[in-house]
């Protein structure tokens, strides 16, 4: 992809997001309605992923990704069927043929590796995917998404500190999304950024605007181009607000208050690129009706889709543990 | 004692609430457990009685969570830390085998340790490889920690007070299908010794060995097996670590055949050092082999087809029973 965004990009960005947003809402529908065990959002998150994405080579790069990347997922291929699937745990499921949670993603066909649920640990698998990069010497990056409060672990500095060491091309994108279930910011880190963090390491750190998709694109684009070309790899907060709960089994209102995320619903990412858009005339009144009622349709059918799909056969679960049948297993 | 009915998740806020009152060396930290209460709801209402200092949301390490814990014990504190998920005790694995099993050994007895690591256990649905794991066993081969499974209220709080008031560290699993249990609990300060099982149910055909969410299944299974004459005695060791031999050898002397009930993975998990107690100390007095009912030794999958296929339920102990006598009659 070039530097400078065209129209149908920016407009195809904006797209990402919206698909993204609609999906993730009426992923909280099914839940509230028990069709479905679970759901952790990326609502509030979906420019700073979209504007990641776009930054790759889709199926060339590395992803190792977060249980919020929906729309990070979306925009390297993952399709919303695939992810209703995920939802109901249904055999076809992509990742695992419903073996592990949603949001877990795995994804081959985009270099997209599961995330744990023990946080942080997918940080040490991209300073190795890297590593493995650089012993090939390949012209690839990794994007290693992770959300503020995963910061915290001891193992995100082992894996931030052994990339900078060996100068591997891997991005650390941290998605500041100020609450880690209820715990604030403030009591997970005494720097005012996780970007700061990049200085005790040696590493480039930056921050961006994670509700702008193409203020976080033209940040990324610099950062993977000096990561391909051999210039290592950096630390970039994007910050935002998750907009909904941790999950489908909190409830936000024990730990913030209404008016806060009122507040914050002010810099939701959809709006904020909407606005830019319509700047810039690029977005109207049309567009927009034409792909909401596309969003709807693509949600509708991956739903329905999901719904009828079969579910694992019980003999399944017995397998694949070991990669050949194992006697007494 | 007066008895009331409570849940498992307020019995042990209960026992907590109790020891904080009474030792200010007590406090609890772990993730969400200030404003939250907790992500299993267990420590709500705790951060308005004892404050901020003492009620602390600590960030995402778990590493760190208990390694602090144990820094603080040594010097005096008593620290309760809750790790949201058993799955993720791994993430603090040398903390807890290297560090805190051994710091009373390798200083020569000058180092307490009474920590207690509050942590969750078994599977809540459809939460799949990471967030169902029962890892009971996974210590039960380090040395110098003691390892607690509630299957009741009223044991949730005795056996915590015993822990809050011990010198050594302690893994408390608590199961997050029992917290919503409700159970007669006695109102006043009691304790429940370690190393003593429960006879939860006297019977005289089979025993059954519970651990933790099982006992529950155990007690269903006799239900339902009385009614077609079968009795079965249903003991809950209550701890694995210290086990007690004893009061296990004692039943299966007086049945002469035996089940081990646990949701953890059959093999290696607390089963097989009970059957292999069994072996060395009442193989004379068994009638047939030693069964096991256990999760299955798969990773525990999301999709509810596949997780119940995986889970151990009362049906399963049924059958493992019912197969004494299908064997003879065969």
């Amino acid at each position: 992809m070039s530097d400078e965004l065209s129209p149908e990009m920016k407009k195809e960005m904006y797209w990402m997001m919206l698909l993204a947003r609609r999906l993730d809402e009426r992923a909280w529908v099914l839940h509230r309605q028990g069709k479905i065990a679970f759901h952790i959002s990326g609502i509030g998150q979906e420019a700073a992923q979209v504007g990641a994405a776009f930054a790759l080579q889709r199926g060339v790069d590395w992803v190792t990704p977060y249980y919020r990347d929906l729309a990070l997922m979306l925009s390297l291929g993952y399709t919303p069927r695939h992810f209703a699937l995920s939802l109901y745990g249904k055999r076809e499921e992509p990742s695992s043929g419903g073996r592990q949670m949603p949001s877990h993603w795995g994804y081959k066909p985009a270099n997209a590796v599961s995330h744990s649920a023990p946080v942080a640990t997918q940080a040490s698998h991209a300073a190795g995917i890297g590593l493995a990069i650089k012993l090939n010497g390949e012209s690839k990056v990794v994007l290693s998404t992770i959300g503020e409060g995963s910061t915290s672990q001891g193992e995100w500095y082992e894996a931030v500190n052994w990339a900078a060491i060996h100068n591997l091309p891997v991005i650390f994108m941290v998605e500041n999304n100020m609450y880690a279930i209820s715990v604030p910011v403030a009591k997970q880190m005494a720097v005012p950024s996780a970007a700061d963090k990049a200085c005790g390491l040696g590493l480039d750190g930056r921050k961006v605007d994670g509700t702008d998709v193409f203020a976080v694109y033209a940040m990324m684009q610099e950062l993977v181009a000096k990561a391909r070309n051999g210039g290592g790899p950096s630390l970039i907060e994007a910050r935002m607000y998750r907009i909904t709960p941790h999950s489908s089994d909190d409830d936000d209102r024990s730990y913030r208050s209404r008016e806060e995320v009122d507040e914050a619903k002010k810099s939701d990412p959809l709006l904020v690129g909407k606005r830019q858009l319509e700047a810039e005339g690029l977005l109207s009144e049309a567009d927009l009706e034409s792909m909401e009622a596309k969003a709807k349709d693509m949600v509708d059918d991956a739903i329905q889709y999901a719904e009828a799909a079969p579910y694992p056969e019980v003999a399944e679960g017995e397998y694949p543990v070991y990669a050949e049948e194992v006697r007494h297993a | 004692m007066t008895m009331r009915e409570i849940t498992y998740r307020e019995a042990i806020r209960e026992a907590m609430s109790i020891e904080m009152r009474k030792d200010t060396s007590v406090f609890l930290m772990g993730e969400d457990v200030g404003v939250f209460g907790g992500v299993w709801g267990v420590s709500e209402g705790m951060l308005g009685e004892f404050g901020a200092e003492r009620v602390r949301d600590t960030p995402i390490t778990e590493a760190a969570i208990i390694g602090a814990g144990l820094g603080a014990a040594m010097v005096g504190m008593r620290p309760i830390v809750e790790i949201m998920f058993g799955d993720f005790l791994m993430c603090a694995g040398d903390q807890i085998v290297n560090q805190v099993a051994k710091a009373r050994f390798m200083s020569g007895g000058k180092a307490n340790v009474p920590l207690v690591i509050r942590v969750t256990t078994g599977a809540p649905g459809s939460a799949a490889a990471q967030h169902s794991q029962s890892p009971e066993s996974w210590f039960m081969n380090v040395p110098g920690i003691k390892i607690v499974c509630p299957a009741t209220p009223a044991d949730a709080k005795g056996l915590l007070l015993t822990a809050l008031r011990g010198q050594d560290p302690v893994m408390f699993y608590e199961h997050k299908m029992l917290y919503g249990e409700s159970g007669a609990v006695p109102e006043e300060d009691f304790t429940v010794p370690f190393g003593q099982a429960a006879v939860v149910r006297e019977g005289s055909d089979v025993t059954v060995i519970a651990v933790g969410i099982m006992v529950k299944k155990a007690l269903e299974a006799a239900e339902a097996l009385a009614k077609e004459g079968i009795s079965l005695e249903v003991i809950d060791p209550r701890t694995l670590v210290p086990l007690d031999r004893e009061t296990l050898i004692r039943s299966v002397a007086k049945t002469g055949r035996v089940v081990i009930a646990h949701e953890a993975h059959e093999r290696g998990g607390p089963g097989a050092e009970i059957a292999a107690v069994l072996a060395s100390d009442a193989v004379e007095y068994l009638d047939g082999p030693v069964l096991r009912v256990a999760a299955r030794n798969v990773p525990l999958p999301y999709s509810p087809v596949l997780e119940n296929y995986v889970l151990p339920d009362a049906a399963d102990i049924i059958k493992a029973v019912r197969s004494f006598w299908a064997q003879k009659g065969a």
